[in-house]
């Protein structure tokens, strides 16, 4: 490649060639005059000569001493240098010698000593800069090297004593005064010592010698009571360089790193300087650093400050693609497919026409939509004559793409909560001759009730925005922890909506997408995973070939493994707004009974409707069985419901309200219960026994059932100690842990359970906690046992379920693991 | 307006039918709530007189029979929703009477709009080019001008 004439440029990295090959400057140093600065003079051939000479013989004096790297400096050289050498780090040495005569790096005379952090073994040895500032003070301001007085007798153009003085004055002044600015501005050549303005060299004294290698700049982190220092003032090219400084001191931490600084103060400092420089949220950014690399993250950084280009989509219903891109190149598009993933994209590099005013696009031949939002639409597929849900519709790119491949067939509800952006999608649809479309304006968490059986449906969850936040920066700072999750929650509220309005049984669909434009973990894979615990569905692969698969642990949550086959797209990597992509398929119609309350009140009201209704007919028991069976697989919720029918009257008062997670799911069923449970006089402070009696008959025909598996429960099956024994186990369920008053009524059944599974652990601790009470109303606790053990499996329990579920919530999530075993002895 | 031909009411009502199955599942959705389902043609005024809309154009503009093909210079002035003049005028049907309903398109068949003949095929050979041929009464234009009206 040959040597570079830069002598600005900086060799990088510890590579061989680094160090020993210098610039050609090194080389032309020796022959032409140096750079000329505002003190240089011109001289004549004959001085350039003698200048050259004296540069020769004075490098040659010290070139013994001096290492095979050294440079030759110029005659100035063995002037001031006590050292013996000098070193001259490949990049360093031209640099300097350049710089040196120009003034800028040179030091404030005096302070060039702390400056030096080159390589331990050039602990002896003088900087340039010390040298040019030693030769500063030593007399000779000659950017040339020469000694004013050798210059003055040998120059033809002799300085007068008062010009070579006024010149060295305004030299040192020059050097002093730049020494200040440039070491805000220009670290690069300078060793590298983040240093608030005040006091640099005071600081470099304190940070020590760093001796780093000589190929890497050095790096100091500031002491941490600089690191207030950069907020009055943020120089921020100064901080850009500091962030690639950190960054690549972590990536190779144990050699690089500052002895005495832990990586978290590496990482602090770097944290906020790319809140700085970025201008992010601390909130934010922290979430970023948690879920990129180092590396990626000042990628994914960058990328948001850029926007992602511009893509539209055909409108196949009324052109081809091919047709389209021809007449918009004749208005001076400049146009490319997008990519062979799409058939109807295209990228729009730049345009001299508005590209959002084309008679073409007036006349609905395309639409501009973002290349990540075609994708939810591929991954659904939508065939003809389906009928299809979209959730969350506006501005209806995604609904015209579904009508579009359903050629105008079929029926596609077209929902959205806001009403003002609704009409963007009436004047969309129609714009683009999408016939098939009903528009309505609802809030999606109503769907199943409004209408249900939908073949297809298509959910883009209202999120935080973090994946576009090139198209809307104030996402960098307005978004907190109960921002997400608040997102999060109406996530999952639209998800299960969305659940329960696809038709399992279609025969062609039964799918959902979920999709968001978000990148945070909470409000993707943690909304997916929870749809999968809580309903009958489960992933399926989004038919697309590209893009990063979502993640199966992320810090201290785990998820389920399908969790592989959603798949998340960034923009720093795909160059396409981040998205997440997740498809569901609907296996069964019915809804765990564990689950049964949705999120939202309405859901849960009907729940709750529902399984009062269903403890009247109570015949389903028998149907409900083999339903169970499956449910009882997913035992954690099973578990949830029984732990939370052991739970006291507190959750029954919970159960008024609508049940936020899925644990209220159970509570939902025993809410069914509770009313029930009211009825019968609770034996302890539960109302649950209470309705654990009146259940204890459908309950006791739903044990019945049951009871092959639990072997434990076959012994008491005689309704009342059934009912009491599914208290108990409902009581075990639910951790009894404010309940101990119901223990005592689940106790007595609940030892029975504990001989039937030595794996339920839980159950003896229900049991323990019982004890005390034993009391009577085992009738009742054996029904809300039961009941439990008919909650869990999703199906048909619920009728006789219900009336125990009422009395109790379950509790969080140490009910969860209780309920589990429990659930396990229970259908064992 | 002009009234429908014939023509037109037949076509408008065959699409209108084809809504019947989407109509009976809409039925679900209560009126407050259905903002829009399948194509508005036009909206009936007061007085009883039924306004087509820009978004009828993709169904009638196929039967038209009279037509109007203006010049690539004079589209943009007609989606601004300006009349057409003598100097942008590219084609018009032979025996377009005046006053008479006609489709507009850009000399790419694109249909962009509805107008009414301001005058005859013959007299718009014969006046300047200052004179307005077609009067505009609805351009595509306006899905991008009149979004909040066009529900």
């Amino acid at each position: 490649m040959g040597r570079k004439l830069d002598p600005t440029k900086e060799k990088r990295g510890p590579g061989r060639k680094a160090r020993k090959q210098k610039g050609a400057e090194t080389e032309l140093v020796r022959f032409l005059p140096a750079v000329s600065d505002e003190n240089s003079k011109r001289l004549s051939s004959r001085a350039r000569k003698r200048a050259a000479k004296r540069r020769l013989g004075s490098v040659e004096a010290p070139k013994t001493n001096k290492s095979p790297e050294a440079k030759p400096l110029p005659g100035k050289l063995p002037k001031g240098i006590s050292a013996g050498a000098v070193q001259t780090a490949g990049k360093k040495g031209p640099q300097s010698l350049f710089n040196a005569p120009r003034g800028k790096k040179r030091p404030a005379p005096g302070s060039d000593e702390e400056e030096e952090e080159e390589d331990s073994e050039e602990d002896g040895m003088v900087n340039h800069g010390d040298l040019w500032g030693s030769e500063d003070d030593a007399d000779t301001v000659d950017d040339y090297g020469a000694d004013s007085n050798s210059e003055d007798e040998e120059e033809g153009e002799a300085l007068l004593p008062i010009e070579r003085a006024a010149r060295k004055q305004k030299a040192r002044e020059a050097a002093a005064g730049i020494q200040w600015s440039e070491e805000e501005t220009e670290d690069e050549e300078e060793e590298k010592e983040v240093t608030p303005e005040s006091g640099p060299p005071k600081v470099e004294e304190a940070d020590g010698g760093l001796q780093i290698n000589v190929d890497e700049e050095p790096f100091v982190l500031p002491p941490a009571g600089e690191m207030e220092q950069d907020a009055q003032a943020p120089d921020l090219q100064r901080v850009h360089k500091r962030i690639q400084d950190i960054v690549g001191i972590l990536r190779d931490f144990g050699a690089q790193r500052e002895e005495g600084r832990s990586r978290s103060e590496y990482l602090n400092r770097l944290k906020k300087d790319l809140a700085i420089y970025y201008s992010y949220g601390d909130f934010l950014l922290g979430k970023l650093m948690d879920l990129f690399p180092l590396s990626e993250l000042v990628e994914f950084l960058e990328a948001n400050e850029v926007p992602r280009p511009v893509t539209l989509r055909t409108n196949t219903l009324k052109t081809r693609r091919r047709d389209l891109a021809q007449a918009l190149i004749n208005r001076g598009v400049n146009l490319d497919p997008l990519g062979k993933w799409s058939k109807t994209g295209l990228v729009v590099y730049d345009s001299s026409v508005p590209i959002g005013a084309t008679p073409e696009y007036l006349a609905g031949h395309y639409m501009l939509q973002g290349a990540s939002s075609m994708l939810p639409v591929m991954a659904l597929a939508p065939q003809e004559h389906e009928r299809i849900l979209d959730m969350c519709c506006a501005p209806g790119g995604k609904t015209s793409y579904m009508a579009q491949l359903m050629k105008n067939t079929g029926v596609i509800l077209a929902n959205d909560a806001n009403a003002e952006r609704l009409k963007s999608v009436v004047g969309n649809l129609h714009r683009l001759g999408v016939t098939n479309t009903i528009i309505s304006h609802y809030d999606g968490r109503q769907f199943p009730k409004v209408v249900g059986g939908f073949d297809r449906v298509l959910l883009d969850a209202p999120c935080s925005g973090t994946g576009v936040i090139s198209k809307d920066p104030a996402v960098k700072t307005n978004k907190d922890e109960k921002d997400i999750l608040r997102c999060a929650h109406l996530q999952k509220e639209l998800l299960l909506s969305a659940i329960d309005s696809v038709n399992a049984t279609s025969k062609t669909g039964g799918y959902l997408v979920y999709c968001t434009c978000s990148i945070t973990v909470e409000e993707n894979e943690w909304v997916v995973d929870y749809a999968l615990k809580k309903r009958n569905v489960r992933l399926v692969p989004t038919g697309l070939d590209f893009g990063q698969e979502g993640f199966t642990r992320f810090r201290e949550r785990r998820f389920h493994p399908s969790l592989r086959s959603t798949r998340r797209f960034y923009p720093h990597t795909h160059n396409m707004d981040g998205f997440f992509i997740a498809k569901f398929k609907k296996f069964s119609n019915s809804i765990p009974q564990s689950q049964t309350g949705s999120s939202d009140s309405c859901a849960s009201d009907s729940q709750v409707a529902r399984i009062t209704g269903n403890s009247e007919t109570a015949t389903p028991t028998n149907v409900d069985l083999p339903q169970v069976i499956p449910k009882s697989e997913n035992s954690s919720q099973p578990a949830k419901k029984a732990k939370g029918a052991a739970k006291t009257k507190q959750q029954l008062q919970k159960q008024q309200h609508p049940k936020k997670a899925s644990f209220q799911k159970l509570n939902g069923i025993s809410k069914g219960a509770d009313s029930e449970l009211s009825t019968v006089p609770s034996v302890t402070k539960t109302q649950a026994s209470s309705s654990f009696q009146d259940s204890s008959q459908p309950a006791g025909k739903a044990e019945g059932i049951r009871e092959p598996k639990v072997t434990g429960k076959l012994k008491q099956r005689s309704p009342k100690l059934q009912s009491s024994k599914k208290v108990a186990f409902l009581r075990q369920n639910a951790p009894p842990k404010g309940t101990d008053t119901q223990t005592p009524a689940v106790l007595s059944p609940s030892k029975t359970q504990a001989t039937l599974k030595p794996k339920d652990h839980h159950q003896p601790l229900g049991r323990a906690k019982g004890v005390e009470k034993q009391q009577l109303p085992e009738q009742p606790f054996e029904k809300a046992a039961f009941q439990k053990q008919n909650d869990t499996p999703k199906g048909p329990q619920p009728p006789t379920v219900s009336p125990i579920r009422s009395s109790r919530p379950p509790p969080a999530k140490r009910k969860k693991s209780q309920s589990r075993g429990n659930s396990q002895l229970l259908l064992s | 307006m002009r009234p429908l031909t014939e023509e037109e009411t037949r076509v408008m009502f065959e699409k209108i039918a084809k809504y019947e199955k989407i109509m009976k599942l809409a039925a679900n959705i209560s009126g407050d709530k259905l903002v829009s389902l399948g194509t508005c043609f036009g909206k009936f005024t007061k007085t009883h007189k039924f306004r087509l809309h820009v978004t009828a154009l993709d169904y009638l503009a196929p039967y038209a029979k009279y037509k109007v093909w203006i010049k690539p210079g004079a589209e943009q002035s007609f989606l601004y929703g300006n009349h057409v003049l003598k100097s942008g005028l590219g084609r018009i049907t032979e025996n377009t009477s005046q006053y008479q309903g006609v489709v507009v398109y850009s000399m790419a068949d694109i249909p962009l709009g509805f107008g009414v003949a301001a005058k005859s095929t013959q007299d718009c050979r014969k006046v300047d080019p200052m004179a307005i041929v077609v009067f505009h009464q609805a351009d595509i234009g306006e899905y991008v001008r009149h979004e909040e009206t066009l529900t």
